[in-house]
């Protein structure tokens, strides 16, 4: 941080001249991509309809309100599927992705040159394909329906589960290994006992994170046909009954609300 | 006195025996309702196991030159929204998190800027882009206006939470010297959770663009439109090359956002 003369009194300055025009070209570099990338987001869109944004949502809110109460009832069962395909799904995924973080991870994986790359595929490969893109996918193999969702769900947590917990085994504690090293366990025993007791905090929260998320993305699945409230969203929007939309809307915003609040309290009663 | 033995026992997770046993019961009950509640038509997936393994062959192989321009031209749409839509998200985000930071806002502007950051958590970007495709219009621009707004809830809620664990003593520092708040936040504040902010912004690039593959597919365009289009015309081998693409994009966006931020650390 220098300080710079001029003539007989002193000026502070955060950073130097070098410094101060490294950022000048940085800032103008940076508006120069987004001015750029803008323009040619401008040239493909009709701007006719987004000046006239303001008017389609002060008629949409009039078609929305007030929300149809009754229909909440109808979508008991579609919630509840949606909770079912995020829980059963978070937990498919998890329990497949433990073997493929102990092969992926450094310092427990079997070979370093075959195996762990290929587990290391498995995770981005499964991270890279959104849930919505996978349910596409599922639901023309086994038809549309909650096993759809499930497996979506699981087959996108894979990834998330994965990496989260390969990196937690790469930073455990050597020290505590070799000390049950040095009362004569197998590698089994190593492992239950000398690592899975340091990453299972690291497990329980990622499992309760992904399941956090999985929610929400379990509202989206049914939109492709793969079960869950997003069944009935796609439906009705497609009836333009916005009346019953705004109900579905309403009781995502709860269903998401009441999944923070949970996670939120196991994860007070863990840490 | 005679010898005793004494056996080791590993610890139970849950200290408790009555909540040990009230959570196992609770879990497997769960269970049973799902099994019971839950259609599964096996009837249906024996007969998409062979169908599933036409659908498969169908994407084999790859056919990335018959629509070359199309992929070419979504890719390249994805990334311009991914790109703006980082940018405009983060502009708007930074005021947002100040004033969700419990140690620099006042009471009401706090529960205000949570109001946003509940609101833009709560929907899933393909819900989002649903209703910004039906007001706005089919195209870039409306996905873009998801993704900025989706991105508004991810980055003010962690940039929030690490402005309140800033230092105390640096931002009164600053105070001290009669800075006005501008000042104060720029230099008090801002320099403490730079790190964190540039790691944040190039973990929402990755995501932005992640979910830009799948918000095209309501219309709102980028390389999602290109995929579901190839769908939609049954041609799988297009929707291979689409998702051999994204898959790799994502892998070097992915790949270099982690190498900038472990440079960065």
């Amino acid at each position: 941080m220098p300080i710079i003369k001029q003539k007989d009194y002193k000026t502070w300055k955060k950073f130097d001249r070098k410094r101060d025009l490294l950022n000048w070209i940085c800032w103008f570099l940076g508006t120069l991509i987004f001015s750029l990338c803008f323009g040619l987001i401008s040239s493909n869109t009709i701007w006719f309809y987004v000046f006239d944004s303001h008017n389609e949502a002060l008629d949409l809110l009039g078609r929305m309100i007030p929300p149809e109460t009754n229909y909440f009832y109808t979508l008991i069962k579609p919630i509840w599927d949606t909770l079912n395909i995020a829980t059963i799904g978070t937990t498919i995924g998890t329990l497949i992705a433990i073997p493929l973080a102990f092969l992926s991870a450094n310092n427990t994986t079997p070979s370093k040159k075959f195996i762990r790359p290929l587990a290391l595929f498995c995770i981005v490969s499964s991270r890279s394909i959104n849930s919505v893109i996978w349910a596409l996918l599922l639901v023309a193999v086994v038809g549309p329906g909650v096993l759809a969702g499930i497996i979506a769900i699981g087959l996108r947590s894979i990834g998330f589960c994965g990496k989260l917990l390969y990196e937690a085994i790469e930073e455990i504690d050597e020290n505590q290994i070799e000390a049950i090293e040095a009362t004569g366990a197998n590698k089994a025993q190593i492992m239950t006992f000398g690592i899975v007791p340091q990453i299972l905090p690291a497990f329980t929260s990622i499992s309760i994170y992904r399941w956090d998320i999985n929610i929400r993305e379990a509202t989206v699945v049914g939109l492709v046909g793969a079960g869950g409230i997003g069944i009935e969203l796609d439906a009705q929007i497609g009836d333009l009954a916005w009346a019953k939309v705004s109900v579905i809307l309403l009781t995502i915003v709860v269903a998401v609300v009441f999944s923070e609040w949970i996670t939120a309290k196991i994860r007070k009663a863990i840490i | 006195m005679k010898d005793k033995k004494v056996i080791w026992e590993r610890k139970p997770l849950i200290k408790n025996k009555l909540l040990r046993i009230g959570l196992i019961l609770l879990i497997s009950t769960y269970l049973i309702s799902v099994f019971l509640t839950t259609e599964i038509d096996w009837q249906r997936i024996l007969e998409g196991i062979p169908r599933g393994k036409n659908f498969i062959f169908a994407f084999f192989p790859p056919d990335f030159i018959t629509r070359s321009d199309e992929i070419l031209a979504g890719i390249f749409e994805s990334l311009w929204m991914t790109i703006v839509a980082t940018i405009v998200g983060i502009i708007i985000s930074i005021p947002v998190s100040l004033g969700a930071a419990k140690n620099i806002a006042p009471k009401f502007v706090y529960f205000f800027s949570r109001g946003i950051i509940a609101l833009s958590r709560s929907f899933q970007e393909v819900i989002l882009a649903i209703f910004f495709v039906k007001l706005m219009g089919f195209g870039p621009f409306a996905g873009m206006v998801t993704l900025s707004f989706s991105t508004i809830g991810f980055f003010a809620k962690l940039l929030s939470e690490d402005i309140e664990e800033i230092s105390k003593s640096q931002a009164e520092a600053i105070k001290s010297t009669g800075s006005n708040w501008f000042q104060w936040i720029n230099y008090g504040v801002q320099p403490q959770v730079m790190p964190r902010f540039i790691g944040l912004s190039l973990y929402r690039l990755d995501i932005n663009f992640r979910e830009s593959a799948v918000i095209g597919i309501v219309g709102g365009g980028g390389i999602g439109s290109t995929l579901n289009t190839a769908f939609d015309r049954y041609e799988f081998e297009i929707a291979a090359a689409v998702l051999i693409v994204i898959i790799s994009i994502v892998m070097i966006v992915e790949y270099t956002s982690s190498h900038l931020r472990k440079l960065i650390k």
